[in-house]
């Protein structure tokens, strides 16, 4: 019952803060000089009336309410006026979504494991040569910012060598889940995954290590397990408890993706259409977005918080 | 406490009753100290010494540091510099060139191509092409075709410009002078208006001497070598247009004494000379061309342009940091020691504000401000905005962390204020890792304003600073045929990361002193 509360008070003050920089954004936005229709070609009247429809020339507060409304009776973020002039952007960001899922699932499916296995054999090898051997690795990796790296992949795989195209296969040729589709991403699985490996891989070394060094499995050893009984059935599992949190945690992360790399290797996703809003000036889809982006990550944070109590008994929730 | 009653007997004790309690016979048996205290700060700088890659780290931040600070003051170059023909050419930097830096391409080219890039600067005895990797021949023609390496400084070769009389007056003096040959007789075709090569340095007998040229030499001796004979224009006079300087050793009239070579060509607006462009830059600017890094598209010097932005960088990050350090530790010393609904309300508020995506304070920021305030303080307001959060909360937790400790009791129960407690006892002890946490953030500041720019989301375009960001996304743009735009800026952000986290987790480890004799 304690830890029944404690999710719904987490999850209402989560609501609170989400709605006040949803507001605190739309009255950013709305104090901005509205960008005239004239050039956005046969669609005007379209969003003229919407514009009508939506308050445009009432007070904010008005607006701000038909705001709300819209989205929450009809799921109606408004209409592209730079950009997709005249769709619905919730139609927009639907299309735009799974590109953006399907590359960091790719990314993290090949990642988690390759980081949970280096993580282990770097523990298992504690001051080897082996273990200091991946700890640099995982340092330069996670110190040295994606984008180098998605560089340095780029012109190695796509100019150099010329293996792996520039462009990502479109949806209507090509399903997601397909060799080609994987192929075309690849570069991009790639430069995403490197963060991700190492930052799981030096959790799980952590982790491990200091599990390993347990009382506990000394007397399991002294019990009669094998080395390696001892560590797959004892160290193993109370070591995962707090990997887990951080692999939902990438899991959820997911949706929103990595603005970077989409625009280096041109991701059709929900990243490159946000950098273009915001390059255009597409104050609907700014805000939408923004939304999104903002939830995603209250979201993520809630659901990794959450998470520790639900795997790991021993951590009680709501106390103080 | 139940000796309320007797408050009173222990109140207002005169000083001088405090005397040290002293038996007859005493004789202190203990040992003195002899050793010289360790302060908390010269115990961390003891251990941070000893951590050996930290120490590399702090010097490689140091160096790139003073390469950002020291580097616009001595480069010959800055932004605003620009230069038309040394565009998007390698670097180049003579000490260096074993490791790359020789200003070379590889080009593969036809006969054509060849006898062009190795007749440039063939008048000095020099030549653009400095190395003949193979020669195959194409398969379908059985032309041979080059591969070797030009230099893409000398590739630029003569040009044509236009002077006034009083600048023309002025060349010439400056060539005699110097000693040193600027003004280069002029071809004969220097009507013609050529498509595919420059037609300045198309000073020989050509195969085909049409507007498409290719640069293809009129005779080739058995192996292919191309034989340039001279083609400038010549007159009957000695001197064609006003001409008082130096000349070509060959110029010596010809066998009749009526063919020597015209340097300039009178027009309406003065003369049309053919320049030797590396001193005619020498001339223009005082100096050689020299770009270490390279140039970009508009023929911007990259190690002066990465110098300034790597400045921009440092300045934002670290002028964020010392804007809101002060902030922080106030927000979070008050949070932390007050506690309950103080910290509460408090709190929330970081929470909301940590909760805000860095890219929509940026966008917005940019929406309303870029234009009043310039990008760099756009940027600066971003970060202030977002990262005095993390500075906020890292003291909180310290705070609460020594809160509960004796000796804040102890202190307490002496009757210490709260002013004292929070300034005296707590901050010195969390000191180091608040200062730990501050230096971390500036990595993370400066790879996000760097992320910012390059996705435009502040933009630097209109402005006379660069900033790391739009070095990348010029050299994105070029990668596949240039990748050198993209190299040094990269390294650099590299290094500076790695550096500063390296050097990070030295300073967290010489701070804990937990770790003290853990080395030994």
């Amino acid at each position: 019952m304690r830890m029944f509360k404690y999710v719904i008070k987490r999850l209402l003050l989560m609501i609170m803060t989400f709605f006040i920089i949803t507001t605190i954004c739309f009255v950013l936005i709305k104090l901005l000089p509205l960008p005239a229709v004239k050039e956005m070609g046969r669609d005007v009247n379209l969003i003229l009336s919407r514009r009508e429809a939506m308050g445009y020339n009432k007070p904010i507060l008005v607006q701000y309410f038909l705001f709300w409304k819209n989205i929450l009776l009809y799921g109606d973020f408004g209409l592209g006026e730079q950009m997709y002039a005249g769709q619905e952007i919730s139609q927009i960001m639907l299309q735009k979504i799974p590109y953006t899922v399907v590359v960091n699932l790719y990314s993290i499916m090949i990642a988690i494991p390759l980081g949970i296995v280096f993580g282990i054999y770097a523990a298992l090898k504690k001051n080897k040569w082996q273990d200091h051997f991946i700890s640099t690795a995982v340092m330069l990796f996670i110190s040295v910012p994606s984008f180098v790296y998605a560089f340095l992949v780029q012109y190695l795989l796509c100019f150099r060598t010329g293996w792996f195209s520039l462009t990502v296969a479109s949806r209507e040729t090509t399903p997601f889940f397909s060799f080609e589709m994987f192929s075309s991403m690849f570069p991009a699985i790639v430069s995403l995954g490197f963060g991700t490996v190492a930052a799981i891989t030096r959790f799980t070394r952590a982790e491990l290590a200091e599990v390993l060094s347990g009382e506990y499995l000394l007397l399991a050893r002294t019990k009669g397990l094998t080395r390696r009984q001892a560590i797959v059935r004892h160290a193993m599992r109370n070591a995962m408890v707090p990997i887990l949190p951080i692999i939902l945690g990438e899991f959820i992360g997911i949706l929103s993706g990595s603005l970077i790399i989409e625009k280096i290797f041109s991701i059709p996703g929900i990243g490159s259409l946000y950098l273009t809003s915001i390059g255009l000036r597409d104050y609907n889809f700014f805000m939408a977005l923004t939304m999104f982006y903002t939830l995603i990550g209250l979201v993520g944070g809630l659901v990794v918080d959450l998470s520790y109590g639900f795997i790991d008994p021993r951590i009680k929730m709501g106390e103080r | 406490m139940n000796n309320n009653d007797n408050n009173n007997v222990y109140e207002d004790i005169p000083a001088e009753k405090f005397v040290f309690a002293k038996r007859p016979d005493d004789v202190i048996y203990d040992k003195k100290l002899n050793t010289k205290p360790v302060g908390y700060f010269r115990d961390a700088w003891r251990r941070f010494k000893k951590n050996r890659s930290s120490v590399v780290a702090a010097v490689i931040i140091i160096i790139l540091f003073l390469f950002a600070l020291i580097v616009p003051f001595v480069s010959h170059y800055d932004v605003k510099f620009r230069d038309g023909y040394y565009k998007l050419v390698p670097p180049k930097y003579e000490p260096l060139a074993f490791l790359g830096l020789d200003g070379c391409r590889i080009h593969t080219e036809g006969q054509a191509g060849y006898d062009y890039y190795k007749s440039i600067g063939a008048e000095l005895g020099e030549s653009s092409m400095k190395e003949l990797r193979n020669v195959t021949s194409d398969e379908l023609t059985g032309n041979p075709v080059y591969t070797f390496k030009v230099d893409e400084y000398e590739k630029v070769g003569f040009v044509y410009v236009d002077l006034s009389e009083k600048e023309y007056t002025k060349l010439q003096k400056y060539q005699n002078r110097s000693g040193i040959q600027v003004i280069y007789p002029i071809p004969e075709n220097y009507m013609t208006t050529f498509l595919a090569v420059s037609g300045a340095n198309l000073w020989y007998e050509l195969a085909d001497n049409t507007p498409s040229t290719t640069g293809m030499a009129k005779e080739h001796d058995e192996n292919g070598e191309p034989v340039f004979t001279p083609a400038y224009k010549t007159s009957k006079k000695e001197v064609y247009a006003k001409y008082e300087s130096l000349k070509l050793s060959s110029d010596t009239g010809g066998e009749n004494g009526d063919e020597w070579y015209v340097y300039a060509i009178k027009n309406q607006s003065g003369y049309r000379v053919r320049v030797l462009y590396k001193e005619y830059y020498m001339y223009m600017n005082g100096f050689y061309v020299e770009h270490i890094f390279g140039t970009n598209q508009d023929g911007q010097d990259l190690f002066a342009c990465m110098a300034v932005g790597a400045r921009v960088s440092f300045l934002i990050s670290l002028s964020v940091v010392i804007f809101i350090l002060p902030f922080g530790l106030f927000y979070g010393s008050i949070e932390g020691y007050y506690g309950g609904a103080v910290d509460l309300l408090l709190e929330r508020i970081s929470d909301i504000v940590a909760s805000v995506p860095l890219i929509v304070v940026a966008a917005l920021f940019n929406m309303h401000l870029l234009k009043i305030i310039g990008p760099i303080f756009t940027l600066w307001l971003t970060f202030v905005i977002a990262d005095w959060v993390g500075i906020a909360s890292n003291v909180r937790t310290q705070f609460y962390r020594f809160k509960g400790q004796e000796y804040i009791l102890a202190a307490r129960t002496l009757g210490a204020s709260d002013r004292r407690l929070i300034f005296r006892h707590i901050l010195p002890n969390s000191l180091g890792t608040i200062i730990t946490g501050t230096i971390l953030i500036i990595p993370g500041i400066i790879s996000s304003e760097i992320i910012l720019s390059y996705l435009g989301i502040v933009s630097f375009q209109t402005s006379d600073v660069v900033s790391m960001g739009t070095l990348l996304s010029q050299g994105e743009s070029y990668l596949s045929t240039y990748p050198h735009m993209l190299l040094f800026p990269a390294i650099f952000i590299a290094l500076l990361e790695i550096a500063f986290n390296l050097f990070g987790n030295g300073l967290r480890d010489a701070f804990n002193p937990s770790l003290r004799g853990s080395e030994e």
